[in-house]
């Protein structure tokens, strides 16, 4: 069979069809999100849904009008997200690097156990966290947040860097040893540089992780450790929802990570399947 | 440049049922070339690794220049490694790769070079310097590992088949330069192989090993001529020795389809014996024409293998398969039925329970001793 009948074969339009169907499926809440967000909430608010509507700035402008505080809600989901993703990589390396070069005989067990306390739902350990935190006075702190955005990430992103680590031929670090270089020096300057793609995409997918997460943003902090999901969520009030700010608010939230990911999507493909194909 | 020394080493791994190295005695002499060769899993590649450190030995010592290096760590034994991958850092130059190790030793800059150029010039990758390794072929990796490990000037070398990623005309290359460059620097080198066309031309001694444990130590004419037992003579030597199981009466080894008189030496280790294995190289077989002589197998030709400069032909002795190395002049078809002869001196001959060696074959040539 040529190349071009391959392309062409009844699979491959099939599949392409069911590729671009899955795809506006799920593309459709962000376009009406989108599409919402340049409506006044008149129409926003119509039972029969308009399609055609003069586009107005109004929402965006209420959105970002100073009583508001998007700056600074902004403010805090960037320096959570990074500050988590920072401390939960410094935190991965070692623990990762660990289990994929030293390995022990408890080694899976601790791995499988990790990911397993993702299992938990975090409504199930709320109450406990929450009287901790309030005990030691984390409630409304960023500190806590971080704290709480890192271990939940935790152990993902261990897992990746495992992954990651373990494609990398273990006779390179017997080589560097013998080499003469520590275990922190054979970390830094042989093992990293390899896995940069690796911690990358694992940096990346945390970031995106600590961004998204609204759960304990909304229920341990009150303003001033808010992060965008609380900025969002304060648009559906007492005398009812802001369907157009609302949009408009979450569209000026998930744009930052939006613009990010496009940057790094290649990276991240091609991090998500390092493991799988060699 | 150091003598290393092994006793009564052993290695038990966590959990396993028997000793993956058992009683290992060798002390080498200072700048020898010493070879490791077995079969796959008989622990070549775990002694290289108790010796340079990657594995605890659990049993006996290791000496390297004097000093018992137990509980030392690689980098504090003066050793360099190949490893059979390379394991060259993918993602530094050739320069850097090599330089690594001075590196972390913290050199001067100068003298990092110069020894980084000195190495490249013997190896002839002066060239490659600048190149990452996934831009180098096989043979230029090789290369690029085997600067790396000399760079340093280590006391000993350890190389872990490092030919057996080349095809086989690089290997033969290699081989030489490799024994080129031992020569030269007159490094203390453990060379672990599988394959004993290697072992016998670079080794100075040959250590052959199965199932963990040393079978003989010597140098490759006496592993050839002397060897210690019957799995040693199988081992040594392409094509592999015959091997066939005789009944002794009258000084003669008798089985089905073959008789061979014994010389007086022959029989007088032979004693009271009335079973032996008698072991019979390839190269020693020679065809009897017709006329049967007083030594003599015959058989059916089963294989004709002409290879050029001589020619391997595989004739089925009673049960048993006979390889023999006949000049390819001698015109030999499959299903000939042909007697082969062989020189009563050539034979060797095994005890057939412990299978030790009772008598090998003299080269006439006088041999250096091994210490
Ligand atoms: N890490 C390990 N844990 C347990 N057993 C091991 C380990 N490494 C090797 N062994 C066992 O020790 C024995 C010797 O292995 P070794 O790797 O030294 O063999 P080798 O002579 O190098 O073989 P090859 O020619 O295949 O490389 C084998 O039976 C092997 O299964
Ligand atoms: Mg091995």
């Amino acid at each position: 069979m040529s190349a071009q009948a391959k392309r062409f074969s009844g699979a491959n339009i099939a599949f392409g069809v069911l590729g671009w169907a899955v795809a506006l499926l799920m593309f459709l809440p962000l376009i009406w999100l989108l599409v919402t967000a340049f409506k006044t909430e008149a129409e926003a608010f119509t039972v029969t849904p308009q399609l055609f509507f003069e586009p107005t700035l109004d929402s965006f402008k209420a959105a970002l009008a100073q009583g508001a505080g998007y700056w600074h809600y902004a403010w805090n989901s960037v320096f959570t997200a990074l500050a988590s993703t920072v401390i939960g990589l410094m935190l991965t390396v070692p623990a990762a690097y660990a289990m994929a070069f030293y390995p022990s005989k408890r080694t899976d067990f601790t791995l499988v156990w990790m990911v397993s306390t993702k299992f938990i739902p975090a409504v199930g350990v709320l109450v406990p966290i929450f009287l901790v935190y309030k005990t030691i006075g984390l409630l409304d702190n960023v500190w806590g947040l971080i704290a709480l955005y890192t271990a939940m990430n935790l152990p993902i992103m261990i897992w990746m860097v495992y992954s990651y680590f373990r494609d990398i031929p273990k006779d390179l670090v017997e080589a560097a040893n013998i080499d003469g270089a520590s275990m922190g020096q054979t970390m830094l300057k042989v093992i990293l540089p390899l896995a940069t793609p690796g911690l990358a995409s694992t940096g990346l997918l945390a970031l995106i992780l600590a961004w998204n997460e609204s759960f304990w943003s909304i229920t341990m902090t009150n303003y001033q450790a808010s992060t965008l999901p609380v900025y969002i969520a304060s648009f559906k009030s007492a005398e009812g929802m802001f369907w157009a700010k609302m949009s408009a608010a979450s569209v000026l939230s998930i744009a930052p990570i939006i613009v990010l990911g496009w940057f790094a999507q290649r990276q991240m493909v091609r991090g998500l399947t390092f493991g799988a194909v060699k | 440049m150091a003598v290393v020394a092994l006793k009564n080493v052993g290695k038990q791994y966590p959990g396993a049922a028997s000793l993956a190295v058992e009683d290992f005695n060798l002390t080498t002499h200072d700048g020898e070339f010493i070879v490791l060769v077995g079969p796959s899993g008989c622990g070549k590649t775990t002694t290289m690794r108790m010796i340079a450190g990657l594995e605890e030995h659990t049993q006996g010592t290791i000496e390297i220049g004097g000093r018992d290096v137990t509980g030392v760590v690689p980098k504090d034994r003066d050793i360099a490694m190949v490893f059979q991958s390379y394991a060259l850092y993918p993602h530094m130059s050739v320069r850097d790769n090599m330089a690594f190790s001075l590196k972390l030793k913290k050199y001067a800059k100068a003298d990092i070079n110069k020894r980084v150029e000195d190495a490249a010039e013997v190896l002839g990758i002066t060239p490659l310097l600048d190149r990452k390794p996934r831009a180098l072929s096989g043979g230029q990796r090789q290369r690029v590992a085997l600067g790396r490990a000399i760079v340093r000037q280590p006391q000993v070398f350890l190389m872990d088949e490092p030919l057996s990623n080349l095809d086989a005309k690089l290997r033969v290359d290699m081989r030489a330069e490799i024994t080129k460059l031992h020569r030269k620097l007159g490094v203390t080198t453990f060379y672990v192989t599988h394959d004993q066309t290697e072992a016998m031309t670079m080794g100075q001694r040959i250590a052959v090993m199965k199932d963990g444990v040393v079978q003989q130590i010597d140098s490759p004419n006496n592993l050839y001529q002397q060897p210690a037992n019957v799995f040693v003579g199988g081992f040594i030597g392409t094509p592999a020795m015959n091997f066939l199981d005789a009944a002794v009466a009258n000084g003669t080894a008798t089985g089905p389809d073959f008789s061979l008189a014994l010389d007086a030496a022959r029989r007088e280790v032979a004693g009271t014996r009335e079973r032996l294995h008698v072991g019979i190289r390839p190269e020693h077989l020679h065809l009897a024409g017709n006329e049967a002589d007083a030594q003599s197998l015959k058989g059916e030709v089963e294989v004709v293998e002409p290879l050029g400069a001589l020619t391997m032909i595989q004739v089925r002795v009673g049960d048993t398969k006979v390889t023999a190395q006949i000049e390819p002049h001698q015109q030999v078809e499959m299903g000939d039925t042909v007697a082969l002869t062989c020189a009563a001196d050539k034979l060797y001959l095994f005890d057939t329970e412990s299978q030790d060696t009772l008598i090998g074959i003299d080269s006439g040539v006088a041999d250096q001793p091994a210490a």
